[in-house]
């Protein structure tokens, strides 16, 4: 009762983290709720999957948040979303096929070099 | 927008949505081109990012679940508590403004890619041997339904 009480105190404080990040950056929040999840307990494929939902679902209020400080044309965001879905549809596909031991040095790799191209910014 | 640009958007969307959708962060691939190629200012760069998000995670939401790669009683209870933490993720993000945000980003995932480069992952170790190999993409239900039973 004691470690289920605990787990979902956890739990609860994952979801604050990944909300904030998600709040603070507008993303970063699935390279954050993967680490977390896989922490609680998930595997590897299964930790990507459920992080997109989370960060989804978080993403929406985030978005009306934002909305309501920066001003959007419509031709500043439509261009990227045709390749972002095409994209979209092979991520998917590729998630079960891809070795979870690859997936995590991908991973690793795009996130440094990520950070430091924004270091040195 | 002229071919080049096009092209090049296009390009960076198809990669950005590919890493998006295995849930492997492909936001920080289109903030990293918005900001730094594109010029535009981060608190924007971020708006679009959180659009172009969206349908790609419906697309992948689609395809995952039919792979029961979703566990949606642990998304339930992240979610409930992430909104309190989007919100306060959201002040912060105007009160230490731009530049300072960017920096903060940066640091993050410098951290984060550390971890998942150089540290070992318990997971990994746990790497089911597949003795009857299951139709691609198909998971074994009784595992899943312990795993959902596990995370209460």
């Amino acid at each position: 009762m004691a470690e289920k009480k605990k787990k979902s105190i956890t739990t609860s404080l994952i979801g604050v983290a990944i909300g904030f990040l998600n709040g603070i950056f507008g993303s970063g929040g699935g390279m954050v709720a993967v680490p977390f999840l896989k922490a609680s307990g998930l595997e590897a494929k299964k930790a990507h999957a459920t992080s997109i939902a989370v960060i989804f679902f978080l993403s929406i209020f985030s978005l009306w948040l934002y909305m309501g400080k920066t001003q959007l044309q419509f031709t500043e965001w439509i261009y990227y979303i045709p390749g972002g879905v095409a994209g979209g549809i092979l991520g998917a596909w590729l998630l079960p096929r891809i070795p979870q031991k690859l997936l995590r040095r991908i991973f690793g790799a795009l996130i440094i070099f990520s950070a430091v191209r924004l270091l040195m910014r | 927008m002229n071919w080049t640009e096009i092209l090049l958007t296009t390009l960076t969307a198809f990669l950005a949505g590919t890493i998006s959708s295995m849930g492997m962060g492909g936001g920080g691939i289109l903030l990293l081109y918005l900001t730094a190629f594109a010029g535009v200012a981060q608190l924007k760069a971020q708006t679009i990012n959180l659009i172009f998000f969206m349908p790609i995670a419906v697309i992948a939401l689609i395809m995952h679940t039919k792979n029961k790669l979703v566990n949606w009683k642990v998304v339930l209870w992240v979610t409930l508590f992430g909104y309190l933490g989007v919100f306060l993720g959201y002040q912060a993000a105007v009160f230490v403004g731009e530049d300072m945000l960017r920096k903060l980003f940066a640091v993050f995932l410098l951290l984060i890619g550390v971890k998942e480069l150089f540290f070992k992952d318990k997971s990994e170790k746990k790497e089911p041997v597949k003795i009857h190999p299951a139709p691609e993409g198909e998971e074994n239900l009784e595992k899943i339904h312990q795993e959902e039973n596990g995370l209460d």
